[in-house]
């Protein structure tokens, strides 16, 4: 019974202690990819272990210290975070890979892989925890280590970006400090489930509503709700590899949290907060489109389908039903898959033709067949067409939105599809169709080793998009808990 | 004493606003420094100044301050210190770079 409760922690713990130790011999550098790989596969296989506990033993918590809940740091491992967790040591050990093979010497004795362990342990850090403020020291941990690796290395256009993320993201964290000096003035405590008692008991007052809209604007801007101005430029100036990590995983980070906090703390005002949320999420998805339409830059326009994506994720919170939750988790980890892989594909087609310019580049399907239709596979899993993966979520969404009459919502997420499909097509019809202009002389050889990261991820697509009953009963179940907090605080608290 | 404490914050808040709104790169850093001080002061006030004694479990006192709210600031001022330590190496290496701490000449410019 103890070292399953203690499984909890392993997810943050092996990426941290293998990152310290990766500090210490910055030269070896086959020794860190290894050790690297090593930790994040072994937190992959722990949060298997952890996903399968789950199923029978109920919701796991492991209370540090013995300090009961709530009045110590509790770590909680739903099926909703187990998954999260899951996806992401799957996806980063899949993009280091493919760092290995591109990310270079320099910024390998760097430091790079250390930065990645920490990033990781941020990340599945934050999706762990059950306590406010453990939230806000674990995206501080991720945050840090994301500004080490947006800057490594980096010249002019990737310095002066970076100045534009990190003075965002500190006013950021300084707004998540209010909201959580504001919450524990009014209720006393900043133990999720405890809070969501509390809350429970004296009623959603106005006071407490406004209380959850700085929480919504701290992880808005975190997320790249609405607030997604600073995204464009930050993910597009770092190398393929940091930027697959950052579009697949560190958004999602402030998705989980919305998703967390407005339903499991904030849920009775529905009518406000979802509100609300709904207008921005249908903004944001307006906003992205513009952005990803306008621009025949590659990496513009692949970060602002991002900005689409964390839209229609939002609008399933918005319509908040248990067909909308269960579709936007659906949706949440097949954007992780599929975002990864639209950003290494980017990053292979920016390494070979040696610009991002989509005019630049002509006819490569005649040199990299493979690669262009990876790339064609990856527009159509983004857009939706089953069977690949992405079908299924925007299936249970929409229904949702039918089922409680959120048309204009229905409407908006579907059109973005349309755009996704529209801009991205237009980026693999100007790249790969046209005349050839790269000669077989001047062809920059592919080796398959550079393509077989994204073949792994082609592959989990397809089986998440044919074979969906292999994650069904865990998403079912992360949206049963979502939908009813009781369980969740039973399950921290433990209330017989 | 709240009401004092209430008021100090929102004059650094001021401060750090006008700071955090200037166009120099080092301005906007003290910006946020100072900004992440008058939210230290907030949590202070919002965990209240009642209680006589210092949180220690003993028999004799009964009426404790209370802890928590110091052991938060304690943690976020590590962590403030860690970043604005960052921030600033950032800022000079990127001056280094760019030659210049306007925050208005670092916009960029499309395809470069």
């Amino acid at each position: 019974m103890l070292i399953m409760n203690n499984l909890v922690v392993f997810p943050m713990i092996i990426p941290l202690l293998v990152g310290v130790i990766l500090a210490f011999f910055p030269n070896h550098i086959y020794t860190q990819r290894l050790l690297t790989l090593l930790s994040l596969i072994a937190t992959f296989v722990v949060s298997i272990l952890l996903l399968n506990l789950i199923q029978t033993e109920g919701i796991i918590t492991l209370e540090f210290g013995d300090w009961q809940a709530p009045f110590g740091i509790v770590f909680v491992a739903d099926s909703f975070a187990t998954l999260l967790v899951l996806t992401t040591s799957l996806l980063s050990s899949i993009i280091i890979l493919f760092a290995f093979q591109t990310i270079g010497k320099t910024r390998e004795t760097l430091y790079f892989y250390a930065f990645v362990n920490f990033l990781i342990a941020g990340v599945n850090g934050s999706f762990l925890t059950g306590d406010l403020f453990n939230l806000f020291v674990t995206f501080e941990v991720m945050l840090l280590a994301s500004y080490a690796l947006i800057t490594l290395n980096g010249k002019k256009v990737q310095l002066r970006e970076s100045i534009k993320y990190v003075a965002i993201n500190v006013v950021a964290s300084s707004f998540f400090l209010i909201a959580i000096a504001y919450l524990y003035g009014t209720i006393g405590t900043l133990n999720m489930a405890h809070a969501s008692e509390r809350i429970a008991e004296v009623g959603q007052t106005p006071l407490l509503t406004v209380i959850s809209l700085v929480f919504l604007l701290v992880f808005s801007l975190k997320s790249g709700l609405l607030l997604y101005q600073w995204l464009p430029g930050s993910y597009s100036v770092p190398p393929a590899a940091i930027a697959a990590l950052f579009g697949a995983l560190l958004t999602k980070v402030g998705i989980y949290a919305l998703y967390r906090v407005f339903t499991l703390i904030f849920y009775h005002e529905p009518q406000i907060t979802h509100t609300i949320i709904a207008v921005m999420a249908i903004l944001t998805i307006i906003g992205g489109s513009i952005g990803a339409i306008a621009f025949r830059d590659i990496k513009q326009v692949i970060t602002y389908n991002v900005v689409i994506a964390v839209g229609f994720i939002l609008a399933a919170l918005a319509i908040f039903t248990a067909t909308s939750i269960t579709g936007g988790i659906y949706y949440l980890l097949h954007d992780m898959i599929v975002k990864a892989l639209l950003f290494l594909l980017a990053g292979t087609i920016i390494y070979l033709t040696k610009t991002s310019r989509v005019d630049a580049m002509s006819g490569l399907i005649r040199n990299y067949p493979t690669l262009g239709w990876f790339f064609f596979i990856t527009v159509l899993s983004l857009t939706g067409i089953p069977p690949l993966s992405g079908f299924l979520g925007k299936v249970l969404v929409g229904q949702g939105a039918l089922e409680t009459s959120s048309y204009i919502l229905l409407l908006v997420t579907f059109l973005s599809s349309m755009v996704v499909l529209y801009s991205l097509l237009r980026v693999f019809m100007g790249t790969f169709w046209g005349e050839t202009i790269i000669s077989e002389e001047e062809q920059i050889p592919l080796k398959p080793l550079t393509l077989l990261p994204s073949a792994i991820l082609i592959c989990l697509t397809f089986i998440l998009g044919l074979a969906p009953e292999s994650i069904a009963p865990f998403v079912t179940d992360a949206s049963n808990v979502l939908m009813n907090p009781q369980i969740y605080i039973d399950a921290v608290l433990e209330n017989d | 004493m709240e009401t004092l404490i209430i008021i100090v914050a929102g004059i650094l808040v001021t401060v750090a606003v006008y700071l955090l709104l200037s166009k120099n790169v080092i301005r906007v850093i003290l910006g946020t420094a100072v900004l992440t001080h008058a939210v230290h002061l907030l949590i202070m006030a919002m965990g209240g100044f009642k209680g006589d004694s210092v949180p220690i479990v003993s028999q004799k006192e009964t009426s404790f301050v209370d802890a928590l709210p110091q052991a938060l600031i304690l943690t976020s001022i590590v962590i403030s210190f860690a970043v604005t330590a960052f921030f600033l190496v950032l800022a000079y290496q990127t001056y280094k770079y760019t030659k210049t701490d306007d925050l208005s000449e670092m916009r960029g410019v499309d395809h470069e």
